[in-house]
């Protein structure tokens, strides 16, 4: 067996975090170790969610791990929920993204814009894994730009009839229910966005399996298409309005995200280090040579910062104060930092570094697509742009 | 059904462990503490027999450091009910006495169920739990791989030198754990949360010197590289030859 995971510490981080931190970081680590990894590389090669893995997370309590215990969910602070995303990821980025979207795409919302009656109907269900939910928002030809989405919802006599098509769609094909976004209003009006519940057993509601994935291929990923769904009226998130909620709910991810990244990231430096020092070429070990160390010295250099930014983003999370465009700043950087890595990890390992047995093309491969969602890198540079200048360079 | 588990404080088996300037204990310095694997099973069970029962308690002894505390807060995020620290300085190297310690701790409540891991992975020692039995006059069945409890009669499996030894007991009584006997549970996120909150007295407790005394540690020998005699079948009369006058294994 592989030695365990011992993660990456050059700064004292550790000290930074408190003993719950840490035995929570530590139990889903050795989860990570036992029950992920050991599965991970078949699972991508087969192009499949690793389902099985589903009672377990609920177990341990890593769905929605930052909302109330009142609602089934484990109420820990954002530290902790930021480190359950590191160790995730640490595993794969598809693992880590069924996390993030049930917690903070499903449950968050719900619990931020539900009534009460939704808040118990379908939080429990959710923390235990029974009901696995999904996030309707990016349309085929709205990625960036959601505030033109053409999903729209008419009220009827007894409730909503729902029609338009959503795309990259996490969990899509597993979810039992979908958090779909769309125009109560005419076509110009994002303001009349609305979040609804929309079971996905509904008539006219379908999912296909976005197929020819070369990124997250342990991670279901779906396209939604809505043909006059009826939903009741209670079906409605009632305190959303405007894009500012599923942007809120992205705020949320994202955050989860600058976590992850570090995970991958340092389950790749990990990698490249006992490759280095094993791998013999030359008649020395690989990691006695300029070239390399310099790539493992870049990785570790940037893996710490990161680490620090998001302890940092962290704390100011739990303490009310942290902003969307500082999570932006997290978020970019860190995924930004763990692509990096992962690439250098790839090529440190050389030929081995393609296959399946290794991590670190498969987290390359990942972390694009990490890239790229949730705000891409780009977008992510123009929040910070308007944040510095005060102008907006959008449009 | 009540029930102590006694635990132990120690170096994860993935560290690098690094003997001290003195030549006789551990440099403790950047060394990350576990509780003890065999131990787990023993928590584990205590948990189950109490869900079982329906009822009980399940108090964790530990004999260590301040910093034990948070080992016991393993176990109580896992599920136990309370905790005891019985807090030293220093671990005493003779398990005699950290095993009158922990006895004189026990002797104050009555108990359904003792349980220990059936050693340490420190110090391999195997004793506390045997030697804590005979001082708190319970019986003993130790490397517990298998239990059935019934009541006030058990049997125990014990995996021996080619078969299964099978022992009934009457309770109460002290078992000390095996690998084999449970698969100890993760504990949930909620538990690491609700542990800080579950009662964990520290008791400071004085040890005697006892009498053994460890004089020297030291590393196991490196291994020496390894040599390629030759490729096929043509290469088996010299391994043969080499198996035979060097490394005199055959």
């Amino acid at each position: 067996m592989a030695a365990k995971f011992q993660g990456v510490d050059f700064y004292q981080v550790d000290g930074l975090l408190s003993e719950e931190e840490r035995a929570i970081r530590d139990t889903v680590r050795e989860w990570v170790d036992d029950n992920l990894i050991p599965i991970i590389g078949e699972a991508y090669v087969a192009g499949k969610f690793p389902k099985q893995l589903i009672p377990g997370m609920a177990e341990l309590g890593l769905f929605g791990a930052n909302l109330p215990e009142a609602y089934g969910c484990a109420g820990l602070n954002n530290i902790a929920y930021g480190l359950i995303m590191q160790e995730l990821e640490r595993g794969d980025s598809g693992v880590r993204s069924f996390a993030s979207v049930q917690g903070a795409l499903v449950m968050y919302p719900i619990y931020t814009f539900g009534s009460e009656d939704q808040k118990k109907n379908w939080l429990p269900q959710m923390a235990s894994g029974k009901v696995i939910g999904c996030f309707g928002l990016t349309e085929p030809d709205y990625g960036s730009n959601p505030a033109a989405m053409i999903t729209v919802a008419k009220e009827t006599k007894d409730g909503w009839v729902l029609n338009g098509a959503k795309m990259w769609i996490t969990n899509g094909s597993t979810a039992q229910a979908a958090i779909i976004w769309a125009k109560t209003g005419a076509l110009d009006q994002p303001d009349s966005i609305r979040g609804f519940i929309v079971p996905t057993d509904s008539k006219g509601f379908s999912a296909k399996d976005q197929k020819g994935k070369l990124s997250l291929r342990a991670s279901d990923t779906s396209e939604l298409v809505l043909q006059d769904v009826h939903v009741p009226k209670d079906a409605i998130l009632p305190k959303s309005g405007g894009l500012k909620s599923p942007l809120m709910c992205l705020t949320a991810a994202r955050y989860g995200i600058a976590w992850g990244a570090v995970g991958a990231a340092m389950a790749c430096y990990d990698e490249a280090v006992s490759y280095a020092k094993q791998r013999v070429m030359f008649g020395k070990p690989i990691g006695g040579f300029q070239l390399q160390q310099a790539r493992l010295a870049d990785m570790l250099t940037e893996i710490t910062k990161a680490q620090l930014l998001c302890v940092q983003l962290g704390r100011l999370k739990d303490e009310g104060k942290s902003t969307p465009q500082q999570v932006s700043l997290a978020k970019r950087n860190n995924v930004s930092m763990a692509t990096d890595v992962a690439r250098e990890a790839r090529r440190l390992l050389g030929a081995n570094g393609i296959l399946a047995e290794y991590q670190a093309l498969r987290h390359l491969a990942n972390l694009e697509s990490v890239y790229t969602y949730e705000g891409t890198h780009d977008i992510h540079t123009l929040i910070l742009g308007q944040e510095i200048t005060g102008l907006n360079a959008f449009n | 059904m009540k029930i102590a588990v006694c635990i132990k404080r120690v170096p994860d088996s993935e560290t690098r462990v690094k003997i001290a300037t003195d030549g006789k204990s551990l440099d403790e310095a950047g060394v990350k503490f576990v509780l003890n694997p065999y131990d787990e099973f023993a928590v584990e069970e205590a948990l189950r027999r109490k869900e079982q029962a329906g009822s009980g308690e399940v108090v964790v002894v530990c004999l260590g450091p301040a910093a034990a505390q948070e080992t016991i807060r393993t176990a109580l995020a896992m599920g136990a009910d309370r905790g005891v620290l019985l807090q030293a300085d220093k671990i005493p190297t003779d398990p005699f006495e950290s095993a009158k310690v922990i006895a004189a701790e026990l002797k104050g409540s009555s108990w359904d169920l003792v349980l220990f891991g059936r050693m340490a992975i420190d110090d391999y020692h195997h004793q506390v739990g045997p030697l804590v039995a005979e001082l708190v006059d319970l019986p003993c069945v130790s490397a517990v791989s298998h239990v059935e409890i019934a009541g006030t009669t058990g049997v125990a499996e014990r995996e021996i030198e080619g078969g299964i030894e099978v022992v009934d007991f009457s309770l109460p009584a002290v078992l000390t754990t095996d690998k084999g006997l449970n698969e100890p549970r993760y504990p949930a996120l909620k538990g690491i949360m609700a542990a800080k909150k579950k009662p964990l007295d520290v008791k400071p407790v004085q040890l005697g010197r006892g009498a053994l005394e460890i004089v020297a540690l030291k590393p196991p020998p490196e291994r020496k590289e390894g040599k390629i005699v030759g490729e096929g079948p043509a290469a088996v009369g010299e391994l043969v030859r080499l198996l035979r006058e060097e490394a005199k294994v055959l």
